[in-house]
């Protein structure tokens, strides 16, 4: 399905008078940004449950628990789970097939040193357990006998980084509002001048 | 094998629709000729099928690449440095990588619209500094195309009087984004010349086009033309001509000779029915890249030419170069927590870092430009990845130690990090050597039968000290900033991280120009020296690698090459 802000926003370029004008008026640039605007009121739902086409069950399990504490939800914004993570990390296995052997590797890595640890799996362990696990291994410095854990984990966080911040949820909370008809470029807001002493 | 001759003879053929095929089209047909072109890819229309404005979110992929469109799924690249059915392979301890994208308009369509003349010294070197060799023609003779392509296209940029990077026919600049405007105060300090930057992306309208919208999605190809492609400014009014018949999806195998040695017209397949074809023309112009128009060459073999067409001097292949380039990154304190503003402005940098340089007091000849980037942009497949690289400068700089690495005080690390990055590219001319070329692979062809290139590539010391010298050079501009750089820098083992010959998509030189045919391919009118009436109008015929892009030359020098093809043709000598 074409997205409404794309649709309108074309429409409306290509109503605009070619040979006269600068650009867009001010009026056609609201006009676009209002369609924005509705269009990203669309709610994405999600209330059928996910049959991951990549993860077994256990693993997708494992996938939810773990991108969910790399990035929970707070006051500004919900969690990965929230947005959609682990239905996009199931779709990135499939889609590019070479991640998969590390991912599912990692995976088991992660599940086999939480029963050396504990005696239990990744999901099975409570939360002060899994914590002291991933402190471990999101630890800047290498830890010895760890390495493949460390490694494992800052690829699973920056797949999960992209997968929350690529978002409308996650571009809402960075505050990116690009992607839009600027009928004038004027540079650096006033406020950022200020704030970086320009 | 049964081959489909076409029944008109065109009076020219044109094979690839980029920047040179593209414009040798348009001053061709304006002129009268009936024009053939000929394109690998399909047609590709950026008002119709351009991703502008799509949201990261709407495709479940977020803009990761694939393998038809190696460049990210919205880019307007297809294709990339693998082609299904199309290998090339490289001599022994060679690395080189090739890029083509097969549609209408080609690289065009997706390019850095960096727009750079060559400027005086460019052109004559060799009696410079001694090395490369001249070209055969000087600035003066190129000022006037490049006068020309500026008021059709359309290009912004500053007049600074610079003495080797002369001032266009200019449309306004935008103003520079915040970090650009941080960059520049370290330059300054630093004596690093930095202006605004030369990009042909509309800042008022022209000649029918409108003016950029600032999305800063140039290189998905611009729905209402505001930027430079072929497809946008070129080929329209070549069709408007009614003389211009475009073949698409028309893979060109060799050019064909008759007895007396002139060309007849080209060999083709036709990929959607793998059936052989033939164009015939009066004049040949190749403009389908590079390494492309001289695979072309190598390969038209014939009783005359038994080492191909154009290569009767052994010179079709040889002095291959890539312009040299290599990134560095860098955390800057004062960018955290920014204040949130579109910052996408136009699809590239306001400013840039023309070469500033003295080669005398240096251990390289010749110089580089720079290239800046960072900001906020529209997050995509790869954001923020290697955030302990983040941590890792910020602690470096006696920002406090943030949480475990997970949780909320990750969630916040990338919050306040989000647009704290700049980056510096360097672009710098590389110097023709013995190590590097281009011939054909004696065993290897590609799905078609067609033999395909075997490359040859090495960086020698002049471009591993330049490559030092970015180095140095973008670590203390970031420094100069209050920042630190993202990585350590890599060791000369590693080239000081050059991209491997190829990367930077400016492959050139290997049909070079000259007065002397026996040290060159075409004259100095881009006319094959063995065979009159066969042209190149891409950037094989350059005989060196200035650090200015090779785009608007291309344009320049066809355009210039196009004219002389009028010329001669209505003096009756072609």
């Amino acid at each position: 399905m074409e997205n409404m802000n794309r649709r309108a926003a074309l429409k409306i370029l290509s109503a605009a008078p070619v040979a006269a004008s600068f650009a867009l008026t001010d009026v056609e640039a609201q006009e676009a940004h209002h369609l924005a605007e509705t269009a990203r009121q669309t709610a994405r739902t999600s209330g059928v449950a996910f049959a991951p086409k990549f993860f077994t069950r256990a693993e997708y399990q494992t996938v939810r628990v773990l991108s969910d504490l790399i990035i929970p939800a707070d006051e500004r914004s919900g969690g990965a789970i929230d947005a959609g993570v682990p239905e996009f990390m199931d779709f990135t296995m499939v889609d590019q097939p070479a991640r998969q052997v590390a991912m599912r590797g990692g995976l088991a890595w992660l599940d086999l040193e939480c029963q050396r640890r504990f005696d239990k799996t990744f999901v099975g362990a409570t939360d002060a357990e899994r914590q002291a696990v991933l402190r471990d291994l999101a630890s800047v410095e290498s830890r010895p006998g760890l390495t493949h854990g460390q490694a494992f984990f800052r690829s699973f966080r920056d797949l999960t980084a992209t997968g929350f911040w690529t978002t409308k949820m996650g571009f809402d909370d960075l505050g990116y509002i690009g992607n839009t008809v600027v009928p004038t470029w004027d540079g650096c807001p006033p406020e950022a001048l200020k704030k970086l002493g320009l | 094998m049964q081959i489909i001759r076409s029944r008109t003879l065109y009076d020219v053929c044109i094979v690839g629709s980029g920047a040179g095929g593209g414009m040798a089209a348009k001053v061709l047909t304006e002129a009268g000729a009936n024009v053939a072109m000929l394109e690998a890819g399909p047609m590709w229309n950026p008002s119709s099928e351009s991703y502008m404005f799509k949201w990261t979110y709407d495709s479940p992929r977020r803009g990761a690449a694939t393998d038809k469109q190696q460049f990210g799924e919205f880019d307007a690249a297809f294709g990339g440095w693998t082609l299904e059915g199309e290998p090339y392979t490289n001599g022994t301890g060679s690395t080189f990588d090739w890029f083509r994208s097969r549609m209408l308009g080609g690289r065009t369509n997706h390019w850095g619209r960096i727009s750079l003349r060559f400027g005086p010294d460019d052109f004559r070197r060799k009696s410079l500094d001694g090395l490369g060799d001249d070209w055969p023609i000087t600035y003066e003779d190129m000022k006037p195309y490049y006068d020309r392509v500026d008021r059709l296209v359309g290009i912004f940029g500053s007049h600074e009087g610079l003495p080797n990077d002369p001032d266009g026919v200019f449309l306004p600049p935008p103003k520079p984004r915040c970090y650009e405007l941080l960059i520049k105060q370290a330059a300054d300090r630093l004596k690093i010349t930095c202006v605004a930057s030369r990009l042909s992306i509309l800042t008022q309208p022209l000649n029918g086009r409108m003016a950029c919208h600032y999305c800063g999605q140039c290189g998905r190809g611009c729905a209402q033309h505001s930027n430079f492609s072929s497809p946008s400014v070129l080929i329209p009014p070549a069709m408007a001509t009614r003389k211009l018949t475009i073949v698409n999806d028309a893979m060109a195998r060799e050019v064909t000779v008759d007895d007396t040695g002139r060309a007849t017209g080209v060999a083709y397949v036709d990929k959607n029915t793998g059936r052989e074809n033939h164009v015939q023309a009066r004049i040949v112009v190749l403009a389908a890249s590079a390494c492309e128009s001289a695979r072309i060459l190598l390969n038209s073999k014939s009783s005359r030419f038994p080492q191909g067409l154009g290569n009767s001097t052994g010179n079709v292949g040889r002095y291959l170069t890539d312009t040299t380039g290599l990134s560095v990154q860098g955390f800057i304190p004062k960018l955290m927590n920014g204040v949130s503003h579109n910052e996408d402005g136009v699809g590239g940098m306001h400013i840039f870092m023309p070469w500033w340089g003295d080669n005398t007091k240096l251990d390289f000849p010749r110089g580089y430009h720079i290239e800046p980037g960072g900001g906020r942009r529209m997050p995509s497949f790869g954001f923020m990845g290697g955030l302990q690289d983040y941590v890792r400068a910020a602690a470096s700089l006696g920002s406090a130690a943030t949480g475990p690495g997970f949780g909320k005080t990750l969630k916040d690390d990338y919050r306040r990090f989000y647009g704290a990055i700049v980056g510096f590219a360097g672009r710098g001319e590389m110097i023709p050597n013995k190590d590097s070329y281009m011939e054909i692979d004696p065993a290897v062809v590609d799905k078609w039968g067609i033999p395909v290139p075997r490359f040859h590539f090495k960086f020698h010391d002049y471009e591993i000290n330049q490559a030092k010298h970015m180095q140095e050079t973008f670590r203390s501009i970031i420094t100069e900033m209050g920042g630190t750089p993202m990585s350590e820098m890599p060791s000369r083992e590693r080239l000081y991280g050059l991209a491997p010959g190829g990367r930077i998509i400016h492959e050139l030189g290997v049909t070079r120009m000259g007065n002397d045919p026996r040290t060159s391919v075409l004259n100095r009118n881009c006319q094959a020296h063995d065979c009159q009436n066969v042209f190149v109008a891409d950037a094989g015929p350059f005989v060196s690698q200035p650090d200015k892009n090779c785009t608007w030359t291309i344009l320049a020098l066809s355009m210039r090459t196009s004219d002389f093809i009028v010329q001669e043709r209505k003096a009756g000598r072609l």
